[in-house]
């Protein structure tokens, strides 16, 4: 359901001036603003405060030791895998579930809209619950794969399945809306002028989709970085092995390592400013170009 | 006259790549979403009745709907009042920073949850930035039930925000100015004219951070302290059933999170259809 | 090269846009098709053009002969303007105009000299020289336009299809391009049909007009033809005012230039309102009586609203200036009307 939140760039300009004086009197304006930014303040910004000021307590020493700790390095690199697969696999569906959907006129397309929307409806620890059902020892496939000396739960591929699992909506979410804004028409004058569908996708549909495509994949990646419930069920918790950033970030500050911990943790939210101002970027140049 | 708004499509596949886009797209929304969602249901098909009420009705798994629909419930409420004034203030002053303050708030979607979580835990422990100031005056929030409300209330915020901004941005200055200008105050102005309008928008928020909130794991399970009765949220005992290798009664409880999510995307999405009633004609 | 169509159904849905409609533009006219909204005109210049599929058990499309129904679009060498011009937007004037050459197979592809040569052959023919770094969102509605037809005579096509050419435009621009589109035409002698449902354009610049009605196809004729001798009633309405009068009213508006006894007693005749005369109510005058009920002088004509004495039916009139001037006519005053010419189609009656 983040789809609705974080689908903004097809429906949602984003704000710029205030549009028109507002007639709110002074000490209305005042207030209401004060209790915003007390509110964001509280809420938002003292917890990303917060993780910088943990992860630097005992100095700039301490911290880069804890994130040049090999057992870091080894769940930065699983973090990097897990959302190296996870985001492409989802783009290039993205892209086709937009592409069926944005162009074409069949039966069952709003169910199908529907069905795209459903791992936002499912808790995370649910999403990796699914997996363990289907690929754990007592799964559906548990056998054969055992049999095979294949492992997908407590491994790698488990940790993938998830993350494609909860990240699944996002650039599609992203796409249909602004494909079906668009409208059919260029391709159409691209077809009339003989150019093959192909050609038509790249040179024409590509470009024109690029920003929301751009913002689909930045969304889409956070979420696959930092996702934690439902890796954390198939992970198996196996430092250096099968422990994503999240998850190192759990067991050390589990075992009382606080200042490790929220290193690793301030690592995640660089990202996570980085997203955002990517983001909010994007957003400036989409509204820049329509006007 | 456009035939884009006379004609649904083209029903002819002039583009190509029809065959191709949709087949993958069915095919990969199968292998990833939709059998492994079926494993859970056909997992607990295979449970007798009585095997299923004991497993999702247990004193300790009651405890837990309750403080999980409580929580969320609470913290939705919350979002709401206070996302509310944050759109307001967004959408309609002009202050320095306001954009930082505005991209700010997808905060919470960009955090990964569990850093999200030790950060809160930090803050509101005993002697942490905002605990010290509660604790002596007997307010308790990491490791009660007041901290998971805490972590669904940061995680709910930008679902009310941004469901309200641009439903704020489109309101008419003119619908504002007609009811001044019809003598209303500004108070029965914003009662009576801007909130109905803005209601579908408050309800579809609240659902949505609602909704979220009663899946959510990482954010919580830090702050919480995960005791059981008390402060175990649904998720949590359904991993505590994971590591006890309990499946089934995992999935039972699963499969009835799963129904009332389901739900709630089946009511948001009324919401959104009653909410878009008076555009389009 | 001609077009042909035969028997061409469509339906959407419970909507039928095209029902068994046949069409021939002969090869180098002018040929506009006109109809109201909602009436399948742009369904099937679609058709025609490859970018939607006629309803099986349709008849065929030929292009001089030559059956293209199953020949998909980019093989059919239309060109196609579509109505809100369909620009790459990310692409200047001059990539634009280049894509259709530049999308070809390789063997088949020009060097990119000649590309270059031929694209600007082209902007100087739809006269946009110095407009080719420029990017759709720069230009005016009418260099879009052009742009649009340009891209699509880049091809070289065999057939023009425009929909809609004029219609997102301001009026000025829409009478000054529709001129320049006609000389345009008459210069390089390509069959061209384009979509309108302005029939003062239609009437302007078409060598034929094909009005065209809930999926049928009503007339087809010169736009003189058409305007002066509507074979429906539709096409009457659709081409003008019209005042449709009871003949029962009508034996007195003219009853003296009528043979009116073939006709039903409530049979309906068509009047234009400029083939309706005022004079002077005197004693003795024949024609209809009637009071002026509104009256409105703009330009050189003058409209006028009057009401039948006997049945209160209002008709529609219109003169010359100078002719109220010379009648002195005012809101209030008595009239006679009489009746140059109007027609009746429930027996291919003419008065």
């Amino acid at each position: 359901m983040a789809a609705i939140v974080a689908n903004s760039l097809g429906s949602q300009p984003p704000p710029t001036a205030a549009p028109r004086a507002t007639h709110d009197p002074f000490w209305v304006r005042w207030t209401l603003t004060a209790v915003a930014l007390l509110f964001v303040l509280f809420f938002l910004v003292l917890p990303l405060a917060a993780v910088f000021t943990e992860a630097l307590r005992k100095g700039v020493g301490a911290y880069f030791a804890a994130v040049r700790d090999p057992d870091a390095i080894a769940s930065i690199k699983l973090t990097l895998i897990a959302a190296g697969i996870a985001v492409p696999a989802n783009v290039v569906f993205g892209v086709a579930a937009s592409w069926a959907i944005a162009k074409f006129h069949f039966r069952g397309k709003s169910l199908l809209t529907t069905l795209i929307d459903l791992p936002f409806a499912v808790s995370p620890v649910i999403s990796g619950l699914i997996f363990v059902l289907v690929f754990g020892l007592q799964g559906w496939f548990g056998g054969w794969l055992a049999e095979h000396d294949l492992k997908v739960i407590f491994a790698v591929p488990g940790i993938v399945l998830a993350t494609t699992f909860i990240t699944f909506p996002f650039v599609a979410r992203e796409l249909i809306p602004l494909m079906q804004s668009q409208g059919s028409d260029e391709e159409y004058a691209a077809i009339t002028l003989g150019a093959s569908g192909w050609q038509t996708f790249w040179r024409v549909t590509v470009p024109n989709i690029k920003w929301g495509l751009l913002y689909g994949i930045i969304l889409c990646n956070a979420r696959a970085m930092g996702e934690f419930g439902a890796v954390s069920v198939v992970s198996g918790h196996i430092r250096g092995e099968t422990n994503t950033m999240p998850l190192h970030v759990e067991i050390l500050y589990n075992e009382f390592n606080s200042v490790a911990a929220f290193a690793v943790a301030s690592l995640l939210a660089l990202l996570a400013i980085f997203t955002l101002v990517l983001k909010a970027f994007i957003e400036w140049r989409h509204a820049a170009s329509r006007r | 006259m456009n035939p884009a708004v006379t004609f649904p499509q083209p029903s002819r596949r002039v583009l190509p790549g029809f065959g191709l886009s949709l087949g993958f797209t069915l095919t990969y929304l199968s292998i990833i979403v939709l059998i492994p969602l079926a494993a859970a249901f056909l997992k607990t098909a295979g449970m007798s009745w009585g095997e299923f009420v004991a497993a999702v009705a247990s004193p300790r798994v009651l405890a837990s709907y309750r403080l999980s629909f409580l929580a969320s419930m609470a913290a939705g409420l919350v979002d709401v009042f206070f996302g509310l004034i944050v759109a307001w203030v967004l959408v309609r002053y002009s202050f320095p920073g306001r954009r930082i303050i505005d991209a700010l708030v997808d905060l919470p979607f960009a955090l990964p949850t569990a850093v999200a979580g030790i950060a809160l835990t930090t803050i509101y422990a005993k002697h942490g930035w905002v605990g010290r100031w509660l604790e002596p005056h007997g307010i308790k929030v990491a490791f009660t039930e007041i901290g998971v409300f805490v972590a669904l209330t940061f995680i709910g915020l930008p679902f009310v925000v941004r469901t309200l901004q641009p439903v704020l941005m489109e309101l008419e200055p003119e619908i504002e100015e007609a009811a001044a200008s019809l003598g209303a105050s500004r108070w029965k102005t914003l009662t009576r004219v801007i909130l109905p309008e803005l209601t579908p928008a408050l309800l579809t928020g609240f659902a949505l951070a609602f909704a979220r909130a009663l899946g959510e794991y990482g954010s919580v399970v830090f702050i919480s302290g995960n005791m059981p009765m008390r402060t175990e949220i649904v998720p949590l005992l359904i991993i505590t059933k994971l590591e006890q290798y309990d499946y089934r009664g995992a999935t039972a409880i699963a499969v009835v999170m799963l129904v009332a999510s389901f739900l709630m995307l089946l009511l948001i999405n009324l919401l959104q259809k009653w909410s878009r009633r008076y555009h389009r004609v | 090269m001609s077009i042909q169509a035969s028997d061409i159904r469509k339906k959407f849905g419970a909507f039928t846009a095209l029902d068994g409609v046949d069409l021939n533009v002969a090869r180098g006219k002018l040929v506009a098709l006109l109809g109201p909204s909602g009436s399948g005109k742009t369904t099937l210049l679609r058709i025609i053009a490859g970018l939607e599929q006629a309803d099986p058990g349709s008849g065929q499309i030929q292009f001089h002969g030559e059956d293209v129904t199953n020949v998909p679009a980019g093989k059919r060498k239309v060109g196609f303007v579509f109505q809100h011009y369909a620009l790459f937007r990310h692409m200047t004037v001059l990539e634009n105009i280049a894509f259709g050459l530049k999308v070809r197979p390789r063997r088949e592809r020009p060097s990119s000299r000649e590309i270059l040569e031929r694209v600007r052959q082209l902007i100087s023919l739809v006269q946009l020289e110095g407009l080719d770094g420029r990017y759709p969102h720069q230009l005016s509605g009418g260099q879009r336009q052009r742009v649009a037809l340009a891209r699509a005579l880049a091809v070289e096509p065999k057939v023009l299809l425009l929909d809609e050419p004029f219609g997102a435009l301001d009026a000025k621009v829409r009478k000054e391009l529709r001129r320049w589109l006609r000389r345009f035409h008459d210069e390089i002698q390509l069959t061209t049909l384009f979509v309108t449902h302005d029939q003062e354009e239609a009437l302007e610049i078409a060598d034929e007009v094909v009005i065209m009605n809930q999926a049928k196809v009503e007339q087809v004729g010169t736009p003189q033809e058409v305007y002066d001798r509507p074979a429906t009633p539709f096409v009457y309405q659709f081409l003008g005012n019209v005042n449709v009068l009871r003949h029962q009213v009508l034996t007195q508006v003219g009853a003296h230039a009528t043979g009116a006894a073939t006709l039903e007693a409530d049979g309906l005749v068509y009047v234009r309102p400029h083939d309706i005369e005022l004079a002077p109510d005197e004693p003795g005058a024949d024609g209809a009586a009637a009071i002026v009920r509104y009256l409105h002088v703009a330009g050189p004509q003058a409209r006028l609203t009057v009401e039948l004495v006997q049945t209160r039916e209002s008709v529609e009139v219109e003169i010359s200036r100078t002719e109220l001037t010379r009648l002195g006519v005012e809101v209030g005053a008595l009239v006679r009307l009489r009746l140059r010419q109007g027609h009746s189609f429930d027996d291919d009656y003419a008065i």
